[in-house]
């Protein structure tokens, strides 16, 4: 196994080489760049902070030495906030973010795994297709329309919760936890029902049917464990898809992670801030997306056996 | 549904306080200001950044060597007390305010300006706004690394006061120090957390900062807030009512608006369009709406066909019905433009037109020989919901009154600026907001070659004048000399104006001793919170 994670691990190497190199030749092949402003500095001023930021050297030379640099730690400084580093900047919003992705995570398995529990024990029933129905909008709509949607009725028309922050003010995490968590607690629901049914008609359940216990005691300690394996083994994409989905919701809701950095960096040709983001988010999709697998080889012994972490 | 009632109680619980005073109650009492501040600082170094949010910041923590009057756009003295100016207008001497302090109780030198100027002009810092202090004799030379010798800049020290030379007599340099580029930074802390040239310097971190506004930075969370309380060391504390002042970067206009609404902040620093009317109706007290020193026009590439036609360029402005942009699409009380410049009534007041005549517009389109069926021309604007509504009612009427088709396109802001600059454009949205409250920083833009020019027009006449103008003395004369230029550039149009800026934004009834002024800037110690 640990082998098999040491090989995993490895290839995270090309993988983020590639997203490296990619990113550095589509930000520079973007028009406009990190120090172009209405007020045109003189062709001198622009010279010279290309010189301080190294963009003066041939494209090679400076994937080589951000490559370089970012192998030893250092991601080098921020183009839009002069004086603060790349590093600085992200560790100041990752815990918000991460945070933001808990929340959000368990909204969504709890809110998805009772659906899609209370719609497996009534298929074809009302309690069936309405939470079904429900999933399959919460698949559908954005987080870009649902945050907005969720401020004008929560925020606005009713005025009960509050549409800016994150622990600034009473309840201020409740919209954000949403908007980010519905799309998966969707996913959760189907996936809880897709699983609940498919042990439910297992041979066992008949036979604990058959020896009398509860309903209760049936769902809950025999066949929850098995049905939920679907859930489990998205868990970890379902993660990663959070942290990097979540500058959509930060944006919305004026929350100060690291999500915000991706898309203003992006907005301001921030360079190197673009390139530290992206490697970010590559490194945590990959390293939820194996945490998954492993959990899953866990549980599941065929994948064990047979190497499922390949 | 219990389960969601208990798991929303469960989040609010994982939140801050729950008393249920409004902050701005609770601020007001404690003596702070809550201000929505726009988008994230870039940074506090007022050598570097250039933005509104950053000025708003620095006007706390840093002071120069006069203030801004909030009351008649002049100036008031800050680290100098007292200066002369010699007869020529060259010679500028300052006296400096022997209580004048930095936060951590040093006396502020003539040095440190010296220092801070010389820092600003190095080229290596690579400064923006550098060219602010090109007034000074020899500054742009050794900016441009033409000399390298910094005695040889207009800026020296006699006596214990400094002594400021400059390139022609500037009669509007005390405002031109009004501007954060010309305020002074603490010398022996730069130096110590990066030296005076390096752009990645922590002398800006919250616990190296050293300044010598009215306020001393005490916090500065990313992307969330930025927290300021009195400078115990500053000369003017007597005067000063505000213990603090708390900045909130929300770019989010809809954002800032419900906070005010539900009193979060004293200020949001803008209104949403369509809530202005409302506003006016239901809460007018609080609703500020203030000529602002700024014009919206549409910059011409008078390098290309037709628009290289004089002609041409004043059929389109003459087809453009100004009056109904601002009441019918704009709605913010803007005045319709009839000169580069914004008017004042009180100093510069250009007699210039800008009229709205199709049947004239018509005619002159004729003569330039146009032909409709040409590739249409672009308008290019950055992406923004205000930005294309002008742009389609002037589309709208081109089509009407000309017969023009013009096609429009909208771009993120890095792209649309780096097009601008590269003159891939035929007509682009623009605008332009004074750095000081003089004609000069609309006009000289307009000089051949000027960097923020970038329409390619170039018209020798109205350089000689503005050359002519920098050596008057006598503002009367110089003003004088400004209406002629502003008649050349009226006349010949490579920039078409359409309305100057209003600003409007909320503010708090709490707030006390606001001015309304063309810079929008309101020095912080002069203000009260009841």
């Amino acid at each position: 196994m640990i082998q098999l994670i040491l090989k995993r691990l490895f290839t995270y190497i090309p993988v983020l080489l590639v997203v490296v190199i990619i990113t550095f030749l589509m930000i520079h092949a973007a028009p406009g760049g990190p120090f172009d402003a209405e007020r045109v500095a003189s062709p001198e001023i622009i010279e010279k902070l290309n010189e301080a930021y190294n963009l003066d050297k041939p494209i090679h030379v400076q994937i080589y030495n951000y490559l370089f640099n970012a192998i030893q730690g250092d991601f080098g400084p921020s183009f839009k906030y002069p004086g603060r580093t790349v590093t600085e900047l992200i560790m100041s919003g990752l815990p918000t973010t991460i945070e933001l992705a808990i929340y959000s995570i368990l909204f969504a398995i709890f809110l998805g795994v009772i659906s899609g529990l209370v719609a497996s024990l009534n298929p074809g029933k009302i309690l069936d297709i309405v939470p079904m129905s429900i999933s399959l909008l919460g698949i559908c709509i954005p987080s870009i329309i649902l945050g907005p949607v969720l401020v004008l009725i929560f925020g606005i028309w009713y005025e009960v919760l509050p549409v800016y922050g994150w622990g600034d003010n009473p309840g201020d995490k409740i919209l954000p936890t949403i908007t980010l968590g519905t799309a998966y607690a969707a996913i959760f629901a189907r996936l809880t029902r897709g699983g609940m049914l498919e042990i439910l008609g297992q041979d066992y359940i008949r036979t604990a049917r058959a020896k009398g216990l509860s309903e209760i005691r049936i769902v809950i300690v025999h066949a929850l464990r098995g049905g939920i394996l679907p859930v489990i083994s998205f868990l970890g994409p379902a993660i990663a898809g959070l942290l990097a989905g979540s500058f959509v919701v930060e944006t919305i809701f004026q929350i100060n992670g690291v999500g915000r950095f991706y898309v203003q960096a992006a907005f301001n040709r921030d360079y190197t801030m673009i390139l530290g983001t992206s490697i970010l988010f590559t490194f945590m999709t990959l390293t939820f997306v194996l945490i998954s697998d492993i959990v899953a080889s866990f549980l599941n012994p065929t994948l064990r056996d047979s190497g499922g972490l390949e | 549904m219990h389960w969601l009632i208990i798991f929303f109680l469960f989040l609010a619980g994982c939140s801050g306080n729950t008393d249920q005073k409004s902050k701005v109650d609770l601020y007001t009492e404690q003596g702070i200001l809550l201000l929505g501040n726009g988008t994230e600082p870039s940074g506090i170094d007022p050598h570097i950044v250039t933005g509104v949010p950053e000025h708003k910041i620095l006007l706390a923590l840093l002071e120069g060597l006069v203030i801004f009057n909030p009351q008649n756009n002049g100036v008031l003295p800050g680290v100098a007390s007292e200066w002369m100016i010699s007869e020529d207008g060259l010679t500028y001497t300052f006296i400096f305010n022997p209580e004048a302090k930095w936060t951590n109780g040093e006396s502020v030198k003539p040095e440190h300006f010296v220092y801070s100027w010389k820092r600003i002009l190095s080229p290596e810092l690579g400064a923006q706004y550098a060219d602010m202090l090109y007034v000074i004799k020899n500054a742009e030379s050794f900016h441009k690394g033409q000399i390298k010798d910094f005695s040889m800049v207009g800026v020296s020290i006699f006596e214990n006061k400094l002594v400021v030379t400059l390139e022609n007599p500037t009669p509007y340099f005390l405002n031109i120090l009004t501007h954060y580029s010309t305020w002074p930074v603490h010398p022996e802390t730069v130096e110590k957390f990066g030296g005076m040239t390096s752009r990645n310097n922590k002398w800006t971190r919250v616990n190296n900062f050293i300044g010598n506004g009215p306020f001393k930075l005490d916090s500065w969370e990313i992307n969330k807030s930025l927290k300021v309380s009195r400078n115990d060391f500053y000369w003017g504390n007597d005067l000063n009512k505000i213990n603090g002042i708390e900045f909130l970067p929300i770019d989010n206009e809809l954002t800032q608006d419900r906070l005010f609404r539900s009193g979060g902040i004293h200020l949001a620093n803008t209104v949403p369009t369509e809530k202005i009317i409302r506003y006016r109706e239901e809460r007018p007290k609080e609703l500020v709406e203030h000529n602002y020193f700024g014009t919206y026009y549409y910059r011409i590439n008078t390098n290309k066909f037709p628009l290289n036609d004089v002609n041409f360029r004043k059929a389109l402005s003459l087809s453009i019905d100004r009056d109904l942009i601002v009441k019918s699409i704009l709605k913010g009380n803007q005045k319709v433009s009839y000169s580069f410049t914004p008017p004042d009534e009180n100093s510069y007041n250009p007699n210039t037109k800008l009229e709205f005549n199709p049947v004239k517009a018509k005619l002159l389109f004729k003569q330039s020989g146009y032909d409709i069926n040409n590739q249409p021309l672009e308008v290019l604007y950055n992406t923004s919901e205000g930005h294309q509504k002008i742009a389609q009612a002037i589309q709208e009427m081109w089509k009407k009154y000309l017969g023009l088709n013009v096609i429009l396109t909208n771009v993120d802001w890095k792209v649309y600026l780096a097009r601008e600059t590269q003159g891939e454009f035929d007509i682009s949205r623009a605008g332009w907001i004074g750095d000081y409250p003089d004609p000069f920083t609309f006009l000289d833009m307009m000089v051949t070659d000027r960097g923020n020019n970038k329409t390619g027009w170039s018209n020798a006449k109205y350089d000689e004048i503005l050359n002519n103008a920098a050596s008057k003395i006598s503002t009367t004369k110089r003003y004088e000399l400004y209406e002629e230029a502003e008649k050349i550039l009226i006349d010949e149009l490579p920039v078409i104006p359409l309305y100057t800026y209003t600003r409007t934004y909320l503010l708090s009834e709490r707030v006390k001793n606001w001015q309304n002024n063309i810079l929008d800037t309101n020095p912080y110690q002069f203000l009260s919170l009841e």
